[in-house]
């Protein structure tokens, strides 16, 4: 059985030739694949630049890799037949960050909702339609009186994200890549999102890829979680021990510069901006990307880029210091996540029991403003 | 000027070290379907080299609030009633000239989103002399290059910079040339509008060191608005909750984090995520931020407060310091 949609060493150049002074390796030999049985929840973290929705663009199909090929039950996604290509749209679905963009201000919102049931056919008749509306709201949380018949800029911004995500649902897809999706939110609405994505994967069996710079929802909301560094894969595995136990210097670094939300625990950070150019000799392009800054860089850290060591059954680090480890080959690195090696669904969390508590109240709360008296 | 009439009566050392005293400021945006009261009536106030927090959902009113202390509220927007004391003059009296002086002199604003709206056909040079020149600042050639250089080098970029357009700065660096810029005529009010919620912490971490430490040399104080609670707990000595236009708490961010009061301030600090555990609860706070075209009579959290009581819907609750500063609008704590 294919992967539902796999990358396989891809790279991305933007720019010219060597020599091209904007030439940008936007993502460096990247493999990575989402198994169509397993629903998972993955994250890829890095900073701004690092080359995630990069990374989600070509696992759409919106920019072709420049080396290497991205698989779509294993075909290639350029050269996809008019059914095959027809299945894939409506099977990956994205969510963006910002989703006013994405709204046309003179449409009710209606219109968001009703373009896919009508493009895909996915009720012939008015009431069909309605009901699927209805049905998708309603999972992720929103009460369709509220905001059918409105325009964009009367609901707030997390109600304009939940409308993303219930038109992702519209289609049934098999996976959901959410590029940055509660970056502009506050705390509350951020968790409520998430939680109505998580919601996705749990009740509809929908894979999730979130794509984010904040680690802390990341180690909330996934399984696995993949680290980018400029371009390169870091570190990837098992969420709870990448996070509390990071093994990359980068992702060391990460985690502890995450102001902890308690003014009692300190906060430290990285004061020095990089080590002078050409200390360690750096010849070529093959390199660890993180050596200018690695307060542990070594002289083999600039010959050749660091392969993946295998460093616990969960979890593979590309750096140096993990030389001890057995090497994986990068086309294998999804081998080791836990979403590959459980069966059936994932570990049940508190969190959705808390979440279905939420829209419980949620719904009461907004049908008669003033009662819940406690 | 500025120094107007301290005669009469001595004024209380507490109210010397005022250097901002916000008081009922009323906010509105005049749209097509009615008044937007954005804020709704706050009060507050900030100590000489304090550092105060303003938290809030999207759409509290925040950024209004920081427009509103510089006067830069534009139409349909407009600010109508309440005073807003600097340094004891009150800047709502001020005429729009008077005004434009205060501006980067005494308080100064690093917009949300200002490193992206840096001119990108301009060098980070001409960014400032169009500032100054937007300001009524005098920019003769000589030794304006000196300081601008000065300046850069203060939030730890280099002179170069200088030379250089926004499109060639990372995310970090073109938001401490923001902050350059509002540092360059010594304010003693600096507010900063989520200054670093687009940057990931490692940058995040630097700039916040960077705005500390030009905050310290200066001895001004410093308004920070933002969603990111680690942040408010790391960086701010005091925080006030906003909610739909009022401030709800107002409190020492140990006591907010410690022993918040407000039910709305305690239902925030409870949804923060921990790195502790996985098993946390991914819970939002329940219901909808409610309108501020409407905002709903009597206590504004009233339609999603769990300890909702016949009254809250009637009557308003007012800020009260019911411990030692520590602030609250909630009748909950209301002596019976
Ligand atoms: N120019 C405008 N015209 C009409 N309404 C406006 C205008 N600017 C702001 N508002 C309204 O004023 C209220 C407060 O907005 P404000 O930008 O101060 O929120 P905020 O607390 O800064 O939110 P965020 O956290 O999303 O930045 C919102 O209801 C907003 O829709
Ligand atoms: N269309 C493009 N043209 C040129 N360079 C690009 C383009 N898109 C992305 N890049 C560059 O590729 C790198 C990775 O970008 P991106 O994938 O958007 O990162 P992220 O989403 O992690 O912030 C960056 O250096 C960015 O400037
Ligand atoms: S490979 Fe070398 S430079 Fe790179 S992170 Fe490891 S020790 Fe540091
Ligand atoms: S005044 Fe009433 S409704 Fe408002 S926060 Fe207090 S208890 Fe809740
Ligand atoms: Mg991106
Ligand atoms: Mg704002």
């Amino acid at each position: 059985m294919p992967a539902l949609i796999e990358a396989k060493n891809v790279t991305k150049i933007f720019g010219g030739g060597l020599l091209d002074k904007s030439r940008t390796v936007a993502l460096k030999d990247f493999s990575f694949q989402i198994d169509s049985e397993n629903p998972s929840v993955t994250s890829i973290v890095g900073e701004s630049g690092s080359g995630k929705t990069t990374l989600a663009r070509m696992l759409l199909g919106l920019a072709a890799p420049t080396e290497g090929e991205v698989l779509y039950n294993g075909k290639n996604l350029e050269k996809l037949s008019g059914s095959d290509r027809r299945q894939f749209l409506r099977d990956v679905q994205v969510i963006f960050q910002d989703p006013f963009e994405v709204y046309n201000p003179f449409y009710r919102i209606d219109h968001v909702l009703e373009t896919p049931i009508k493009n895909f056919r996915l009720a012939d008749t008015e009431k069909g339609r309605r009901d699927l509306m209805i049905e998708s709201l309603e999972a992720v949380g929103i009460r369709p009186e509220e905001i059918l018949g409105r325009f964009p800029h009367e609901l707030s911004g997390g109600q304009r994200q939940r409308i993303m995500v219930a038109r992702a649902l519209l289609l049934r897809p098999k996976l959901i890549i959410a590029d940055e999706p509660v970056s502009m939110v506050d705390a509350s609405l951020r968790a409520t999102i998430l939680g109505s994505l998580l919601r996705l994967n749990r009740e509809f069996g929908i894979s999730l890829i979130y794509i984010t710079h904040d680690l802390t929802t990341a180690f909330q909301v996934s399984e696995d979680i993949m680290v980018l560094y400029r371009g390169s894969l870091a570190e990837a595995g098992d969420v709870d021990q990448v996070v509390r136990h990071p093994e990359h210097p980068y992702t060391r670094l990460l985690v502890g510069s995450i102001p902890l939300p308690d003014p009692d625990l300190p906060w430290e950070g990285e004061r020095a901006i990089g080590r002078p150019a050409g200390e360690l000799g750096v010849q070529g392009d093959e390199y660890c990307q993180f050596h200018d800054r690695c307060p542990y860089a070594m002289p083999m850290c600039v010959q050749t880029h660091p392969p993946l060591f295998h460093t616990h059954p969960n979890r593979v680090t590309s750096c140096y210091l993990y030389r001890e480890s057995p090497e994986l080959p990068m086309p294998q690195m999804t081998s080791i996540f836990k979403s590959s090696n459980r069966e059936g669904p994932p570990e049940e969390t508190e969190q959705l029991d808390a979440l279905d508590a939420e829209l419980e109240v949620s719904q009461e709360n907004s049908s008669t403003p003033t009662s819940a008296d406690d | 000027m500025v120094e107007e009439t301290l005669s009469a009566e001595e004024p209380k050392a507490a109210e010397l070290k005022e250097t901002l005293k916000v008081e009922d400021l009323h906010v509105y945006f005049h749209t097509a379907a009615g008044a937007v009261k954005a804020v709704n009536g706050v009060s507050f106030s900030l100590k000489s080299g304090e550092r105060f927090g303003l938290v809030g959902e999207s759409g509290s009113g925040k950024s209004t609030i920081a427009l509103s202390l510089l006067r830069l509220i534009k139409p349909p927007g407009k600010i109508e009633g309440g005073h807003v004391f600097l340094n004891g003059t009150d800047l709502v009296t001020l005429t729009e000239e008077q005004m434009r002086r205060k501006r980067l002199d005494e308080i100064a604003l690093v917009a949300q989103g200002a490193m992206n709206s840096l001119n990108p056909v301009r060098r980070i040079r001409d960014q400032f002399i169009l500032a100054y020149k937007d300001h009524d600042i005098d920019v003769k050639r000589s030794g304006l290059e000196e300081r601008i250089g000065d300046l850069l080098t203060r939030v730890g970029l280099n002179r170069e910079v200088a030379n250089m357009f926004p499109h060639e700065l990372s995310g970090g660096m073109k938001q401490r040339v923001c902050i350059a810029l509002a540092i360059s005529l010594s304010p003693s009010v600096i507010i900063a509008d989520e200054p670093t919620s687009a940057l990931d912490v490692v940058v995040q971490w630097q700039v916040m060191d960077t705005l500390r430490s030009v905050q310290e040399d200066l001895g001004a104080s410093v308004i920070l608005i933002g969603h990111d609670m680690g942040l408010m707990a790391q960086f701010v000595d005091r925080l006030g909750v906003m909610y739909a236009g009022k401030l709800v708490e107002i409190a020492t961010v140990r006591d907010m984090f410690g022993d918040p009061l407000h039910p709305y301030g305690q239902m925030l600090i409870a949804s923060l995520p921990s790195l502790e555990s996985r098993k946390a609860r991914l819970e939002g706070i329940p219901g909808i931020t409610p309108s501020l075209l409407n905002p709903p009579s009597g206590c504004p959290f009233h339609t999603r407060c769990p300890k909702v009581m016949d009254h809250c819907s009637s009557v308003t609750p007012i800020l009260q310091e019911v411990r030692p500063d520590h602030w609250v609008a909630c009748h909950l704590y209301e002596e019976a």
